[in-house]
């Protein structure tokens, strides 16, 4: 049984289920002239309470273990993996680190993170393009993640649909890196609305490429004037202390 | 259904469960018609709602069912000046004072308002 939401799927629940559940039974004479009487029911039903109700219990699960939790949002490609990976490098001597990777195929990124000598486990999302808090609370039981630890969720890469799905995460970071467009705050408003820190990742790049790190300052300030900014180079190791430092002073102070 | 991948889908697939549900606590065997209520401001695409319904529903007991979705607009209250504002998006500033901080009040929302069903 699942020790955050106590239901009894089995630890990995990787797919979404299968769309075609034989629930109408085709028995009966299709002279459908509806001599039943039809009612009108009232709902109410947020369509995303189930998922928000699993995020709140996993929120209160983290807040109880003391897990920092960050959901680390990017396009495809901007570097969440490489950032982890020097992250973990530079912080796991000094706290327990686990990391939950999401991706829709391949185990390609835990086996990178384990490489490192943390736990981490693949959630395979099939068809859909973003992780679910059900999800998440059973990768975290079936991690064994640590009370007083660091949990990186890298979420599927896509500017999109993970800004709608509140995975019960202290924050979430969005990563952009330089050889993407300077305009994509603008152009993927909801996603850097909802982060609390944007990384600017790549800078090493910067020479080569056409890329305003003012003008995308300036962007991510008009969707969200409270986002916090790093710049800095995870392959390079340029500025990377910002950010290392950022995480450990939100450990201290959110979990001591 | 390959190369769909959308949070639509999901969404689709939570009306799916949550209706599926309701037909056992309220006794009703088919659904004919489903209304949505889909704020300006949730990250929602009534046009991929309408595009993933049937594929969603097939087979389900609201097959064949008609879709409604009512667009709900977006309002907010600004924080600097306290004007009530209409919202295009969850990021508008005030176009009173040009405050960003607009706490948004409604059409964040996305639900399901009711079903008629048999």
């Amino acid at each position: 049984m699942c020790g955050i939401c106590g239901c009894s799927q089995p630890g990995k629940i990787n797919k979404l289920q299968p769309l075609n559940r034989p629930i109408h039974q085709h028995g009966h004479d299709h002279s459908h002239h509806h001599h039943d009487a039809e009612r009108l029911i009232k709902v109410e039903q947020d369509l995303l309470s189930k998922n928000n109700a699993y995020a709140e219990q996993n929120r209160t699960y983290f807040q109880q273990h003391n897990i920092f939790t960050l959901n680390l949002v990017s396009s495809p490609g901007a570097g969440k993996t490489t950032l982890l990976v020097e992250t973990i490098k530079a912080l796991k001597d000094r706290m327990p680190i686990a990391v939950i990777e999401g991706d829709q195929q391949t185990e390609h990124d835990a086996d990178r993170i384990r490489a490192t000598g943390v736990p981490a486990l693949q959630i395979n999302t099939g068809r859909a393009c973003h992780l679910d808090a059900h999800g998440i609370g059973h990768a975290v039981t079936e991690l064994g993640v640590k009370a007083n630890s660091l949990l990186a969720i890298e979420n599927v890469g896509n500017l999109v649909c993970p800004s709608s799905f509140d995975l019960g995460e202290a924050h979430k970071v969005v990563v952009l890196s330089v050889t993407e467009g300077d305009d994509k705050p603008l152009k993927y408003p909801d996603m850097f609305h909802a982060a609390d820190l944007m990384i600017i990742n790549k800078t090493d790049l910067l020479p080569y490429v056409d890329f305003d790190v003012e003008r995308c300052v300036s962007y991510a300030r008009q969707v969200n004037p409270g986002i916090q900014i790093i710049q800095l180079s995870a392959t390079k190791g340029d500025n990377f202390s910002a950010w290392t430092d950022w995480l450990a002073g939100h450990v201290k102070q959110e979990l001591l | 259904m390959a190369g769909i991948a959308m949070h639509e889908l999901s969404l689709l697939e939570n009306v799916r469960e949550i209706l599926e549900n309701h037909a056992v606590t309220q006794k009703f065997s088919k659904v004919i018609k489903i209304t949505l209520e889909i704020g300006k401001l949730s990250c929602v695409e009534p046009d991929a709602l309408r595009f993933g319904f049937d594929v969603v529903m097939n087979g389900s007991l609201a097959e064949n069912a008609e879709l409604v979705i009512s667009e709900v607009a977006g309002q907010g209250i600004c924080q600097q000046c306290g004007l009530q504002v209409e919202m295009e998006t969850s990021f508008d500033s005030c176009p009173n004072c040009g405050s960003p901080f607009v706490k948004i009040i409604q059409g964040a929302d996305m639900k399901i308002k009711d079903l008629t069903v048999i």
